[in-house]
């Protein structure tokens, strides 16, 4: 690990833990949600948010900083915790979530919500504007990243290829995209679905530095942003992280299967959810004792 | 003059419409380090060569592609860009209508939409290059202000009043050259506000776009042939739409027509006729624009005929409509 220490490791870890059960619990207060999708990422969301992230949380339209943009945005279960939790928006806000008259529906506003770089929800969106943010940059001169991070079922939207070849074109390698590939789409397995493989070779073949890692490893997912924020320094190839997730990751009885793209939680679903989560935690904790440094 | 860039009239005898958008938006790239032209394989097409002459970094050409223009645009203005999109307006309302209305319009963000070959003014393309239903999908997009200039000089004012003010534009604009309406920038423009070009009190003819000079050919000669006063109302912009001119229109005249070269369904006439029933005040009213059907294939003057939309047609329908009779209204002088 180049940069991530085993301590930072399992402080990331513990983060990334207690925003699943902030997610679990938001899922609870709203009476569902996209709880499979929005845990598939939540690693991602936690390493960004934690360590990579260039943010302010007191000046969150500072015109310098990073850009993240969910293009997913129905995992706004998850991404709205970690908002919170950051502290851009009142914590108590989580438990209006989905509710008449929250300012945070299931797909999060960038006009009410702070800290959201683009209201999403419509799938196949974010990679064009996070082409544009990194676009933008460049123009105006400044050194700001952009972070974008799509579905896997969402690449059936050809509007993301069409994202895809400008991020290529331009050589925005100021320009991080991340694709969730849990395998999942609400209808059942991607490759049952519509055949997405070989999707690393096709990211290949649309120019970019595709890297693929187990995106529930926070070890692993470090390793590959720090490859590609070195790569962004230069205007060259672009970076795709590809990562290997699981639906509903951390809860062992909807781990992968595409049934738990949108739940609701009964008391007894719940609680048991949440010590899935404590037991899947203390093996993520063995894991980067054994494997980190 | 907003932009610094002033145009006569016998400029935009010379320059087509869309080249006098390439020259007002050269000018403002000059000045403006923050603002860019986007757009998808349509730089000559849409007449972006004077931007890049003067400032070719700052034009981007996505390819074809509108739905990542829109998407890149509305990037480009959250991150503190000034996108100017330019693209067919059968694309830019059609192809990427999720990106402009979620993308742009839901997110507030300061792009301006330059939508060419608006109407049927490449009618010789067919159907699927006609834009005859843009103005119903931009015109119920909250946020969005939406501009039908009538002439090249309309279109410099409408193109620098975009970049002024703070927010999405869709400025409606046709192939080819326009009939000249205006013979200087300065006769008053102001977004949201419709420009009387004839004066008049038996009848009101509101339209847009190419149709303002038809309106006002046909109110010249009723005046001389049936002794009529036509006001002629230049409505440019459609969104918002000026209710005062309408409600003052509907009391003084009593008898309105729409013109507009669009479908009768949710452009123009709709939005007048929106206003209009809403006032409860009974008025003779009549849409002239493409029937509930797509247009005929022809050169635009010949598709405006065929439908009833150039001089000839707007003398008719004023003709037949002020034959419309109507009953006494005892609360006729009631303010609105």
């Amino acid at each position: 690990m180049a940069n991530l220490s085993k301590q930072e490791w399992l402080a990331l870890e513990k983060k990334a833990h207690e925003l699943r059960k902030l997610c679990l619990q938001t899922t609870d207060w709203a009476g569902s949600g996209h709880i499979g999708g929005g845990l598939s990422v939540m690693d991602l969301l936690t390493v960004l948010y934690h360590k990579y992230l260039r943010i302010k949380v007191e000046d969150p339209k500072w015109e310098d900083r990073d850009r993240f943009i969910l293009s997913k945005g129905h995992a706004a279960i998850a991404y709205a915790p970690v908002l919170c939790d950051k502290g851009f928006n009142n914590i108590e806000q989580l438990k209006t979530f989905n509710l008449t008259g929250s300012k945070m529906g299931m797909h999060l506003d960038s006009n009410k919500v702070e800290g959201v770089d683009a209201s999403t929800g419509s799938l196949g969106h974010g990679v064009s504007i996070a082409a544009g943010t990194a676009l933008a940059a460049r123009i105006l001169g400044k050194d700001f990243l952009t972070y974008v991070v799509t579905g896997d079922g969402e690449l059936d939207e050809g509007s993301n290829w069409e994202g895809f070849m400008t991020i290529n074109n331009y050589q925005l390698s100021n320009c991080i995209v991340f694709i969730d590939r849990n395998h999942c789409m609400i209808d059942g397995p991607t490759e049952e679905v519509m055949k997405l493989e070989p999707l690393a070779d096709k990211m290949i073949a649309f120019g970019f530095n595709t890297i693929v890692v187990d995106g529930n490893n926070i070890g692993e997912l470090c390793d590959a942003i720090d490859v590609a924020i070195e790569r962004s320094k230069e205007k060259c190839a672009p970076t795709c992280i590809l990562m290997d997730t699981k639906k509903g990751a951390g809860i062992k009885d909807i781990e992968g299967d595409y049934h738990c793209h949108y739940m609701a939680l009964d008391e007894e679903t719940f609680n048991k959810y949440n010590d899935e989560l404590d037991a899947d935690y203390k093996a993520r904790c063995e894991r980067a004792e054994k494997e980190g440094k | 003059m907003a932009g610094g860039f002033v145009y006569n009239a016998i400029d935009q005898t010379e320059v087509a419409t869309a080249e006098v958008y390439g020259k007002a938006l050269a000018d403002i790239i000059l000045k403006d380090p923050k603002v860019v032209a986007i757009t998808a394989d349509l730089a000559k097409s849409t007449k972006l060569g004077d931007v890049l002459k003067v400032c070719p970094e700052r034009v981007i050409n996505v390819g074809i592609a509108e739905q990542d223009m829109f998407g890149v645009a509305a990037g480009m203005a959250k991150a503190g860009c000034i996108p100017f999109l330019s693209g067919f307006s059968a694309f830019t309302s059609m192809r990427a209508c999720d990106q402009l209305h979620t993308d742009i319009c839901y997110q507030n963000v300061n792009a301006k939409i330059i939508a060419t070959h608006a109407g049927t003014s490449f009618g010789q393309a067919g159907s699927t290059h006609h834009a005859i239903v843009d103005l119903a999908i931009t015109r119920a997009m909250p946020n969005l202000t939406v501009i039908v200039p009538a002439d090249g000089l309309e279109t410099a004012n409408a193109v620098n009043a975009a970049y002024e003010n703070f927010g999405p534009y869709y400025i409606r604009i046709n192939r080819g050259f326009d009939r000249v309406l205006y013979d200087s920038q300065d006769y008053g423009f102001e977004v949201g506000k419709a420009v009387e070009v004839h004066a008049g009190t038996d009848i009101t003819v509101i339209a847009c776009g190419s149709c303002v000079f038809q309106a006002r050919e046909a109110a010249n000669f009723l005046e001389n042939s049936d002794g009529l006063k036509v006001r002629v109302l230049n409505m440019h912009t459609i969104r918002p739409i000026d209710r005062d001119a309408i409600l003052k229109a509907v009391m003084d005249t009593r008898r309105i027509i729409t013109v507009e070269d669009h479908s009768i369904i949710g452009g123009l006439g709709s939005a007048v006729a929106e206003v209009m029933a809403e006032a409860g005040k009974g008025c003779a009213f009549k849409r002239l624009g493409h029937p509930d059907k797509f247009a005929p294939i022809g050169l635009h003057e010949d598709i405006m005929s065929e439908v009833g939309i150039d001089a000839n047609g707007i003398i008719a329908a004023v003709r037949e409509v002020m034959k419309a009779d109507f009953e006494e209204d005892d609360n006729w002088d009631d303010d609105v």
